[in-house]
This record gives structure tokens, sequence and C-alpha cells, in this order.
């Protein structure tokens, strides 16, 4: 069942609108950049979901390893000093 | 221009026959839904069925009007007698396997955008704004259909001998989108459609560009003696009438 080759796994990222970052929003199979487009195009993009689209090999993203997690991420935990929550803020400044 | 002449009851045949050629192409892709190679072309194929199905309603409510008979979309689409259907007789080609639709859908992709894009200019003002809609869909179904096509004929001696093969077949198919009736020229002399000629050139470079970068041979044209164009049609197309159109002869009327 299983002889035929899988095609190759693309990542694909939308820009809904103009100025806003590309997003990730899901994958699919294809066996080149050129199909990867037109298949995110045709699969992510039939409800104007976006103006941009960029598809990436899944096989070119290097991923944070999830046993590493504590030794990445957690050491962050205690410098509440890094959230820039510690500045008077100016009445005269209504947004930030 | 023949102002004084009434181009009416031909322009309702020339607008059947450029939404025949969408309809008949859209429903024989719709073939695909769950059949295709991988669900990624499920979506793909179905999408471009989805954009002819799109002109066709856009042309035969405009052909309801021109009728005059207070006929809609849907009465046009379903409730026809095969000899009243005026699309060249390639687009009821059976799908065979993948490149055989392939190579069916690059060869109409190619005249569809030649087409619309003549007609874009038409003297007509709701053709050219039905036109300008479409021609933006047609390209994506080119850049789709040929993207395929270079990946077969330049793929494994097995893609490249199939879809060699399926152009062999149906390339003969071709010469009548090109054979220019009374129709033709009569909707052309009045500004209303592009010349038949004029869009082969466009149409050839087409494909010779794709057929050169799938590494396949064009085929020699041959006499032709096929006339879907006028409503006498292939076999195929009988069957794809009783598809299309069982549901609205059981249950008359019957809506979404």
């Amino acid at each position: 069942m299983d002889e035929k080759p899988h095609w190759p796994l693309y990542e694909v990222f939308i820009r809904a609108r103009a100025g806003l970052d590309h997003k990730h929003v899901g994958s699919l199979h294809a066996v080149d950049a050129r199909m990867a487009m037109e298949h995110a195009r045709d699969l992510y993009t039939r409800r104007e979901e976006g103006v941009s689209i960029w598809v990436v090999p899944s096989a070119a993203i290097s991923a944070s390893d999830p046993a590493e997690a504590e030794a990445l991420f957690e050491p962050a935990r205690d410098k509440i000093y890094r959230h820039p929550t510690f500045y008077d803020i100016p009445p005269e400044v209504k947004t930030l | 221009m023949s102002a004084a002449k009434n181009v009416g009851p031909l322009l309702y045949r020339y607008v059947l026959r450029v939404g025949d050629l969408s309809l008949v192409l859209g429903q024989r892709l719709g073939e695909w839904v769950g059949r295709a190679p991988a669900i990624e072309e499920d979506l793909g194929l179905g999408n471009v069925a989805l954009d002819l199905i799109g002109q066709a309603r856009l042309l035969f409510s405009y052909a309801g009007e021109l009728e005059g008979r207070n006929r809609g979309e849907d009465e046009i689409a379903f409730l026809r007698e095969q000899r009243e259907y005026l699309n060249p007789t390639l687009a009821e080609q059976p799908n065979g396997d993948f490149g055989q639709t392939i190579v069916r859908q690059v060869l109409i992709d190619a005249f569809q955008l030649e087409l619309y894009a003549g007609l874009m200019s038409s003297a007509d003002e709701r053709l050219a704004a039905i036109a300008a809609k479409a021609v933006k869909e047609t390209r994506y179904h080119l850049r789709y259909s040929s993207g395929w096509l270079v990946r077969l004929g330049d793929g494994t001696a097995e893609s490249h001998a199939r879809v060699q093969a399926a152009l062999e077949q149906l390339w003969p198919y071709t010469v009548e989108l090109f054979e220019e009736d009374d129709l033709d020229r009569e909707m052309a002399d009045s500004g209303i459609a592009p010349r038949l000629a004029a869009l082969r050139v466009g149409w050839s470079q087409h494909i010779e560009a794709v057929l050169a970068e799938a590494t396949l041979q064009r085929p020699a044209d041959r006499p032709f003696s096929w006339f879907g164009k006028r409503g006498e049609h292939s076999e195929h197309l009988g069957y794809i009438l009783a598809d299309m159109q069982y549901m609205q002869r059981t249950y008359p009327g019957v809506r979404w």
C-alpha cells in the first residue's frame, strides 16, 4: 500500500493584509516550490484569507527540542525586570 | 459597425458557445473530486472547476436575457437538449488518466486565455465585463495546468510517454477551436468577438513554450470532422448531460 514515496512537506505562511506579518497557517505536500505555492493558494486562500504567500520546505526548519524546553525557557521565568512594567507612564500618553 | 443589424439571436448562440465550453469542462474536472492523486489536487482541480462553472453562470444569465424567454441560468445549463450545447468537442473528451486531463486543460486554458483577452475589448459591454473577470481566473488555470504538463513531460519515461500519447490523441480536436464558421465571422465583423485566426497566434505561442519546456513534440495538424461548436457532438457529451441533468429533470425546479 505505502510503496509510493510521499511528496515532501511544505509549511505555509500567509499575510492576511498589507502591513501584517506572514503567519503560519498549516502545511501541505508538493513535489516542488511552484506546486507548493499553487496548493497553498488553492487550500489556504480560497476565502480571500491573504495577499501574500510564503512556502518553506518543512525540512528547512530547525525546531527547538521539547526535551530542552526547561533549559531554554525556564531561566527567563524569574526575570520579571525584563518586562517594561516599571516605568511611570506620563498621563499625556494615551496608548502604549 | 452594423448597428442596424439585429445580432441578438446570433449573440445568444455565441454566448452559449463561450459558456458551454466552461460548463462542460468544469463538469469534467468535477469528476476528479475525491479521485485525484492527492487531496491537494482534489482542491486544485475543484477550484478550477468552480471558476469555470462560475463563468458559465454569468454567461448563461446573460444568454437568458438575450433569449428573452425568461429562462434563468439553471434552465439554460440543465434543460437544453444535447444538440443545443455548442461547446467545442475537445471539452467533452474523457478525463483519461491525470496526464490526459492535464493535456486537455492546457490546450483549453491557453485558448480561453486568448479568447477572454480578446473579448475584453468586445463591442458588447456585458461580454467585456465577464471576460475581464474570467481572464484573471484563466491566467491561473494555465499556470496550474502548464506546471503539471512540464512536470509530467519532463518527468519519468512513463509520465512522458503518457502525456505525449494524450497530446497525440487530443490534438486533432484543437483544429475545431480555430475553425471560423458563420457565427464566429458575424461576431468578429460586429466587433463582438476576436478573430479566431488572431487567437491562434497567441495560443500557439503558449503551447509551443510549454511543450518545449515539457520536452514534448507538437503533433502535426490534421483535417478534423468534429462540429461540437454547432451542436454535433461526440458520444461523450450525452453521458455528461445525463449525469448533469438528472437532478433537474427528476425534480424540476429543485433548489439548493
